[in-house]
């Protein structure tokens, strides 16, 4: 297989150890002053935005950050719980870059580029120094040193965090850093500001509109290049653990004029969620990956055991993941766990009122912890209350946020019986296609973070999320956009009175004044939720052709009746949460479709993206490497219309496997 | 469609931009589920008036797991409602009782104006932090994150302090309006951590320097803030400022 | 000499007054709050100890020296200005303040329920203070004005002209009106509630914070906030019902 010739992923030559840092030196730079007449526009202020807007500022470039919230602090990276990786071995348990690069690799399923998972596992450590510096709180031992705790999918210490908040503390960080370069004038920011479109002059990206969400005024805004580190499309599920304002359409809308969209099923279902309980629920909260350190997940062995959960007895407990995968156990990666758990119950071995859940039990490591508390103070022949308050404390001190969060979701105590979990959509590995630069099909036009394709293949590991955001943002960008500026230095700023502009200004007034003066009879939402239940139900953490199949022609007719029949009350020039979902659903009818479109040509189950015709007989997922080892990288062609293009993925330093978590 | 059995009035805030006068309006929610949360209850209202064709209440949310610090919202003259140490999006309604009346007004304060009905506009926090919550360490000049010891006791109070999510709940609570707990949790973090203690007198200063000129009013320690924190930030970050800052103020150069 | 002087006066002055001088800030203003609030204080323990010496029940004997001494002695009498201006100073910074928070909430809540997160009287500061500013008045017209600017109070019982009154015997006299010993207790009231907050906060607003004395002083604030109002409102009482004769 040849990779497109639409595709160069601009991979530097020389052996995987070298690339990155032979690259680095070699890139090209702009001059210090050549950087103050270059503007950079970046769209999203969470990890990836807000570290790259930050990070270009202080190299002297002109930046302009944009974000929907009403402050850059509060975008969605807020809410990562868990932690972030760093390959720094400071458990001495033979933590490496190698290692890290391997298990992301891995954890992938097989289908990342290797230079860009090798990259990310070499600046991993310069993160948790920058971070550090920052003032970022982590979480450290009595001696003063950094702690660390395990995620799935690896078997060595490499997660740094804080409390249940590492995503809090680390954007709080790079928030920082940008508020620095704001108050100093090098950012000029605009909250509450949505990304409408882009806009292309001579087959570059020179700037984009926005529509300021507070007046409905539409703005004009130049730049030399367009970053957008806007997340992730969790939301085309309605029901995600992304926040209710998390979307697509910056993504999409330069999807459209150009840029190609990588792999779009690669959707990862977290394991551990709050399950659903009712219909009014607008959202699904997580609950930590890191749980499963200390958690044990199970099911009754006796098929709708009526019985509850403190009273089932030992041997009649089905602790499924450490039956299947010794090696793992609870830790296997997320599609495995997630996967695993929807057997059970689909088996009928489902706990809670709705059987779609599974426990998640503390109570052997809160013993476990009581028992060496014990020891520490020196306690005789502790009773077993004794054991369980001390393992408590213990507990409380490691998840007391969650266990607090998942006691006032559910009104059930979790420090007296087991957690309800049930896998929820959490975070897409799909994005916009990006090569080696971050550069995505458009030049000038880049995707960070969450929002490109690049680093994780067909699933993601815990706690490489905030890695990645993090890399992209500080280590990388700041340097390959060099490549690119370098050549643009005798670009002068264009007017946005340019018909290119204007062109693109009237196009998105032409949908607002649409949708504002449809007038239908369903709210917005109504959509949204069918949307929601299509792709759940088709496209999610099963697949199959019939379903996929059907699912593109019940989006492509639900899309229809969307734009014949949504109403979207208010004025356009206002300040108008509606229509500002109104636009955001829109975009996920027409990435939907994409999604079924991909998930359907996949003809082989890998990660995330499981096709119930492709999996052995223990029911894992089966790749197909010499048919679908590739990036499906789509162009769209007008609605409903997407040519495929194929990036090779070369395997060179990791030999190809079939996954085993056994 | 009915989700629980659950019938209330609302009280609610209206009001067309920050340069109109607001009035209250009176709604009615019916069949809310005591599962739902606060702002799931507003959903079900909204759709409720978008169905019939009434303009639908704005309000700010974002997350709905208590960490963003978008949701706002004064219910029945609480910030964040009667429960303690939640945002509004982990408000739930098994905190109320069938037949209630609620009241909700969006965090009244010079320094935050409101946008629309519920939504206000609190950037003068992001201004605060402009003008020095941060540590001027530009990107690529850390050394080795372990190079520092830090004692656990300090990392865990910096962090108890960084746990604040700039919700704006404590000039919401604060009669007068002051936003010494916000601005203070900030100061200590970095006041606590060698990082920062570099640049913490300037810090402090120039920190405080921000908020009065924000026009927040002036902490009289009543302690409102403290208990109605979502996070729990303590008073004792207020009283570390103002240390920090006489203490600034008396021995700055300039 | 004189000129360090004048620097270090200059000096003082800027780091308070100049634009960016710390009584420029919020903080800086609430430190004088605080600052005078604990020096208020100092003068109220002064002041309870003396009066107090008319417990010792000797027909005012040792209270007419103790006065004596507080009306003649220089340093006394130079931090009497001090007193004065302390209290100018707080009630000036309290007005100051005052109108600043108002003004930091144009728009005011219909509800509040602010007893779910506050006490009361944490919130109420500026009225209690103002019930004890009303008191101070007619307590200073009945005590301090005849002092200084009559020639009714004579130093002691011996030396009394005809006409004239020891300090005990003045209080003997005041203290006979019903409406003035009930007055002066409810002052006490508001007094004790003023210190209750009062004293705690101005630590607090000082920066003095510590995990470990924190508590002890919050403790010894609440001991003092009632056992000095309580003495002082005893005085009155006593006086009416003929205890103290």
């Amino acid at each position: 297989m040849a990779s497109s010739p639409k595709l160069n992923s601009r991979i530097p030559e020389g052996q995987l150890e070298n690339k990155w840092t032979k690259y680095r030196s070699t890139v090209h730079l702009v001059n210090p002053a050549n950087k103050r007449s270059l503007e950079v526009i970046v769209v999203g202020t969470g990890l990836a935005g807000a570290s790259a807007a930050a990070t270009l500022a202080e190299m002297g470039y002109k930046v302009k950050a944009f974000c929907f919230q009403d402050s850059a602090r509060r975008a969605h990276s807020i809410a990562a719980q868990g932690g972030v990786n760093a390959a720094k071995n400071y458990q001495n348990d033979g933590d490496s870059v190698y290692r890290l690069f391997y298990d992301t690799i891995k954890g992938g399923d097989y289908r990342a580029r290797e230079a860009n998972v090798h990259r990310l596992a070499e600046v991993s450590g310069n993160i948790i120094d920058q971070c550090v510096a920052q003032g970022v709180p982590f979480a450290r031992e009595y001696g003063g040193t950094l702690s660390n705790r395990s995620f799935g999918g690896t078997q060595v210490q490499r997660t740094f965090y804080a409390a249940g908040q590492t995503g809090q503390q680390l954007l709080l960080g790079a928030y920082s850093a940008l508020q620095r370069q704001v108050g100093m004038g090098a950012v000029k920011m605009y909250a509450r500001h949505e990304m409408m479109d882009i806009v292309n002059i001579d087959g570059k990206c020179r700037g984009i509109i926005a529509r300021n969400l507070v007046t409905g005024k539409l703005e004009r805004h130049f730049g030399h290049a367009v970053l957008l580190c806007t997340g992730g499309y969790g939301n085309v599920f309605f029901l995600s653990t992304n926040a209710m304002g998390s979307n697509v359409t910056a993504a999409w809308k330069a999807h459209k004029k150009g840029a190609f969209f990588g792999n779009p099923c690669y959707t990862q279902i977290h394991p551990t969620c709050i399950p659903v309980s009712g219909d009014h629920q607008s959202k699904l909260t997580l609950m930590s990956e890191s749980l499963r350190n200390d958690g044990r997940i199970w099911v009754p062995k006796k098929k709708d055991d009526p019985r509850k959960a403190n009273d089932i007895p030992e041997d009649e407990r089905d602790y499924y993941l450490e039956r299947r995968y010794p090696a793992f156990g609870n830790l296997v990666p997320r599609d495995v766990a997630s996967r695993a758990a929807k057997e059970r119950c689909d088996a009928g071995y489902g706990v809670g009122a709705s059987k779609m859940a599974v426990y998640l039990d503390f109570a052997a490591n809160t013993e476990r912890y009581g028992k060496i508390e014990a020891n520490k103070l020196g306690l005789q022949n502790p009773s077993k209350d004794e054991i369980i308050r001390l393992g408590k404390e213990v507990v409380k001190e490691k998840y007391g946020n969650l266990f607090d969060m998942y006691k006032q979701i559910t009104g059930e105590d979790p420090y007296e019986v087991p957690m309800r979990i049930y896998p929820a959509v959490h975070y897409t590995m799909g994005g916009l296609w990006v090569d080696y630069n971050l550069m995505t099909t458009v030049p000038g036009l880049y995707a960070l973070g969450e929002a490109n394709f690049s680093d994780h293949g067909a699933n993601r590991l815990g706690a490489s999320a905030l890695m990645q955001g993090l890399a992209d943002g500080y280590f990388v960008i700041p340097y390959t956009i060099g490549d690119y500026l370098s050549e643009e230095i005798r670009t002068k700023a264009i007017p946005t009175d340019h018909e290119a502009f204007v062109k693109a200004e009237a196009e998105v007034q032409e949908r607002i004044s649409k949708l504002i003066s449809n007038k239908g009879t369903k709210s917005v939402d109504y959509f949204h939720k069918r949307l929601g239940k299509i792709m759940w139900d088709k496209c999610g953490m099963a697949r199959n052709k019939e379903g996929l199949t059907s699912a593109i022609t019940e989006i492509q007719k639900l899309r229809e009746e969307f734009w014949k029949d949504v109403r979207v009350p208010g004025d356009a020039n206002e300040f108008n949460p509606e229509l500002e979902k109104a636009h955001r659903v829109a975009d996920f009818l027409e990435l939907g479709e994409l999604m079924c479109k991909d998930a359907l040509h996949r003809n082989e189950s890998c990660g995330g993206h499981f096709r119930e015709e492709y999996q052995t007989p223990d029911g894992e997922a089966l790749r197909d490497d010499n048919n679908f080892a590739y990036v499906a990288a789509w162009e769209y062609k007008g609605e409903s219309n997407f040519e495929l293009h194929k990036e090779e993925l070369k395997f060179e330093n990791i030999k190809l496997a079939q996954r085993n978590y056994a | 469609m009915s989700h629980g059995n659950m019938n209330l009035t609302l009280k609610v805030w209206k009001q067309k931009n920050k340069d109109t006068k607001g009035k209250f309006e009176t709604y009615n929610a019916k069949g809310i589920s005591p599962d739902m949360s606060f702002l799931e209850m507003f959903d079900v209202v909204n759709e409720q008036l978008i169905n019939e064709g009434k303009e639908p209440i704005a309000f700010d949310h974002d997350c709905r797991e208590g960490i963003c610090g978008m949701c706002s919202m004064y219910i029945n003259g609480r910030p964040h409602g009667p429960k303690e140490g939640v945002t509004t999006c982990q408000l739930h309604m098994r905190s109320f009782k069938d037949g209630d009346t609620i009241v909700v007004e969006p965090w009244r304060s010079a320094a935050f104006p409101v946008i629309k009905d519920l939504a206000v506009d609190r950037s003068s926090f992001d201004r605060i932090m402009a003008a020095g919550g941060f540590v001027s360490v530009n990107t690529g000049n850390a050394k080795d994150a372990n190079n520092i010891l830090i004692p656990k006791p300090d990392a865990d109070e910096a962090f108890n302090a960084a746990a604040c999510i700039g919700c704006g709940a404590c000039v919401a609570a604060c009669k007068n309006s002051s936003a010494m707990l916000f601005v203070s949790a900030k100061v200590s973090q970095l006041a606590l951590l060698p990082q920062g203690k570099v640049e913490a007198q300037q810090r402090v200063l120039n920190m405080v320097k921000q908020m009065d000129e924000e026009g927040f009013g002036n902490c009289t320690n009543t302690g409102a803030c403290e208990a109605e924190c979502p996070k729990s930030i303590s008073l004792e970050n207020i009283a570390r400022m103002n240390r920090e800052y006489l203490w600034a103020s008396a021995t700055s150069k300039d | 000499m004189v000129f360090t002087f004048v620097r270090f006066i200059y000096n003082f002055n800027s780091l308070l007054m100049s634009k960016s001088g710390l009584l420029k800030s919020s903080i800086g203003k609430k430190f004088l709050m605080g600052l005078t609030g604990l020096f208020l204080i100092s003068f109220l323990l002064v002041h309870c100890f003396i009066n107090a010496l008319i417990f010792v029940n000797d027909g005012g004997e040792t209270f007419n020296k103790g006065a004596e001494f507080m009306g003649t002695n220089w340093l006394i009498r130079t931090m009497e200005i001090v007193l004065f201006l302390g209290i100018i100073l707080h009630i000036v910074q309290a007005l100051v303040l005052t109108l600043e928070n108002r003004k930091a909430r144009p728009v005011a809540y219909a509800v509040t329920n602010g007893g779910a997160n506050s006490t009361w009287y944490s919130r109420w500061m500026g009225l209690l203070g103002t019930l004890i500013l009303m008191f101070l008045i007619i307590h200073l017209k009945h005590f301090w004005v005849v002092t200084r600017f009559t020639d009714h109070i004579a130093h002691s019982a011996a030396d009394a002209l005809p006409g004239q009154e020891t300090m005990f015997g003045e209080m003997k006299e005041v203290f006979e009106h019903t409406w003035v010993v009930v007055l002066y207790c409810l002052s006490m009231i508001s007094l004790a509630y003023h210190l209750l907050h009062g004293f705690q906060s101005a630590f607090q607003t000082l920066g003095l914070n510590h995990k470990k004395y924190t508590p002890m002083i919050k403790t010894a604030g609440v001991i003092f906030s009632i056992l000095i109002p309580v003495i002082f409102a005893a005085m009155p009482i006593a006086m009416h019902f003929n205890i103290i004769k």
